[in-house]
């Protein structure tokens, strides 16, 4: 048996949740005592395999093709599934980013394989492979198993861990022939929003709803996340009003997130908000309602006013945070 | 132009989910219905091709006859067609695409729109496998579309921390991400024509299930939490909570 793990490369670095799926898929192979190796797929990624070691890879596969400087989703696919096959790979394993989500139907289809989406556990169960994700944004889990030979799934980011050990791995290269047609499709250009983490994968949020009262109080969110370096999340409501922007919307029609920490500031917790955050590890709820929904999932919370506790909130993490 | 685009009909996002005593569905009684909201930007995108490059929109959804709900809806909100590929049973995403893959495979589209995703299974795979088993271009989670001349397609899509600028060529399958655009609501006039437009009910291919459910669960409940104040001097004991006990910062 073998298990494969795609790791994905942005600006000269793994992304961490490509190093979570890579330690994950390793943990998996290990208890079906299959074979691992990992695949980085791009142009100038040779150099940056080894470092998958650290994470459970001892034999990393690169193709490193200067075509591939443009990233095209189909290219990408085409490449992983041919390695793949040629690698008689029955497990697969693609972080659930932007990028892995993007990847993982195409490959579905080239193998003949089911994909498990957005997986947050894993589990192998007298060497069957059942995976559980989130279905109804949160509001339910789904635990699936894949029915045909090949089997891929992707995993949520900030879910697994990522803890790195001592390793290096071996790195092969392979070539894969791409064709003309193959990359139709081209990312031409990388427009940086924030300098914050993306929700999806901050480790902290700090969120604001329409107990800011305004846009121009949202400055006291963006304070407090910057002293902690967390990423900023809003409610529905501030993002229909125009108050922040749509990137920012954590809930069932915006961003599912799963931090370690969400701080809810003026956010009254409706159920479309709550199924965006509930898996968070540890909710902290800021409003001046004590019947406000948000204190129902809240593991501390002061019922107050956002405008006086922030700044000191801002002052005293900030403090401990040492910025 | 020739516009397709895929909707579905899914529990409303007040629904507060039951399971079912089978324990791999849902509890559909009380629950309402609408379509998928990325779907709504969907529906809306395509009818906004139609007033830049003449042609028509086709509204295709794969369910029950209650899917003709949601049908009628693209309907009233203006697209020219609507297909009821009719199916009552469960399927994976596998099995929804190969079905509308088949169906859209003879339509000859020069677009193809889907929602990123579908707010009941969050899967987010159906429409870039109907643009592999096409052989067809896509973009995912799309929120700038600009069609030029010769079918010259740059689009922004979003990924995590900001946007990249794609280009491809039509004809693409566009998954849609809020920000794209704002769905209209459907006039009164559009609804009651809605009412006399045909649906053309079609079987949905038949497909294998490639990913199976095993149990559908609510997640562990949540231990009670604490209210530590009314004001700010509460601030040093969560600040001490989140050092200590939760450790988190």
């Amino acid at each position: 048996m073998k298990v494969l793990a795609f790791a994905e490369e942005r600006g000269g670095k793994f992304k961490k949740s490509s190093l979570e799926t890579v330690q994950a898929a390793r943990g998996v192979a290990d208890s079906l005592h299959a074979e691992f190796c990992a695949l980085v797929i791009g142009s100038g990624v040779r150099s940056l395999a080894p470092a998958l070691g650290a994470y459970g890879a001892d034999r990393v596969v690169a193709v490193d093709n200067p075509v591939l400087a443009e990233h095209s989703n189909t290219a990408c696919a085409k490449a992983i599934a041919e390695i793949a096959a040629k690698e008689h790979a029955d497990l697969i394993f693609l972080p659930a980013s932007q990028m892995g989500k993007d990847l993982a139907p195409r490959i579905a289809i080239r193998l003949g394989a089911g994909l498990a989406a957005d997986c947050v556990a894993v589990k192998t169960e007298e060497k069957e492979v059942i995976a559980t994700r989130p279905v109804f944004a949160g509001k339910a889990l789904l635990d699936v198993r894949v029915t045909t030979p090949v089997k891929i799934f992707t995993l949520r980011p900030n879910v697994f861990t990522a803890t790195p050990r001592n390793g290096t791995a071996s790195v092969e290269q392979a070539e894969v022939a791409f064709e003309p047609g193959d990359l139709v499709t081209k990312v031409k250009e990388l427009k940086v929003i924030v300098g914050r983490p993306d929700v999806t994968e901050a480790d902290i949020i700090v969120s604001g709803g329409r107990g800011l009262k305004g846009p121009e109080n949202f400055h006291l969110i963006e304070k407090l996340a910057d002293a902690i370096g967390a990423g900023v999340g809003a409610s529905r409501a501030v993002v229909d009003a125009g108050w922040r922007p749509h990137d920012e919307q954590v809930g069932q029609t915006g961003k599912t997130v799963s931090p370690t920490l969400y701080v809810a500031c003026g956010i009254s917790g409706a159920v479309q908000h709550l199924a965006g955050m509930s898996s968070s590890k540890y909710i902290v709820a800021i409003n001046k309602d004590k019947d406000a929904p948000i204190f129902q999932i809240a593991d501390y919370g002061i019922v107050g006013d956002v405008f006086e506790i922030l700044p000191v909130l801002t002052a005293e993490l900030g403090k401990i945070a040492g910025r | 132009m020739n516009i397709v685009v895929c909707i579905n009909h899914v529990p409303d996002t007040e629904t507060r989910i039951k399971i079912s005593p089978d324990n791999i569905s849902i509890d559909r009684s009380g629950v309402n219905y609408m379509m998928s909201p990325y779907d709504e930007i969907a529906v809306e995108q395509g009818l906004r091709f139609r007033e830049k490059f003449p042609g028509e929109v086709t509204a295709i959804s794969l369910g029950s006859d209650a899917s003709k709900e949601t049908l009628r809806k693209a309907l009233a909100m203006g697209v020219d067609k609507a297909i009821l590929l009719k199916d009552d049973a469960v399927r994976d995403s596998f099995g929804v695409a190969e079905a509308l893959a088949t169906e859209i495979r003879g339509m000859n589209p020069d677009v193809i729109l889907f929602g990123k995703q579908s707010i009941d299974f969050d899967d987010a795979q159906v429409g870039t496998l109907v643009a592999e088993l096409l052989g067809f271009p896509s973009v995912a989670v799309v929120v700038h579309i600009d069609i030029q001349d010769g079918g010259v397609v740059v689009c922004e899509r979003e990924i995590e921390g900001g946007h990249e600028v794609v280009h491809t060529k039509l004809p693409t399958v566009f998954l849609a991400q809020k920000g794209l655009n704002e769905p209209r609501y459907p006039s009164l006039k559009g609804i009651m024509a809605a009412k006399s437009k045909p649906i053309t009910e079609k079987p949905a291919t038949p497909s294998k299930i490639r990913v199976e459910t095993v149990a559908l669960r609510k997640p562990p409940p949540k231990n009670p939490g604490r209210i530590l104040g009314t004001d700010s001097s509460a601030v040093p004991e969560l600040v001490r909570l989140l050092h200590e006990e939760a450790k988190v910062v």
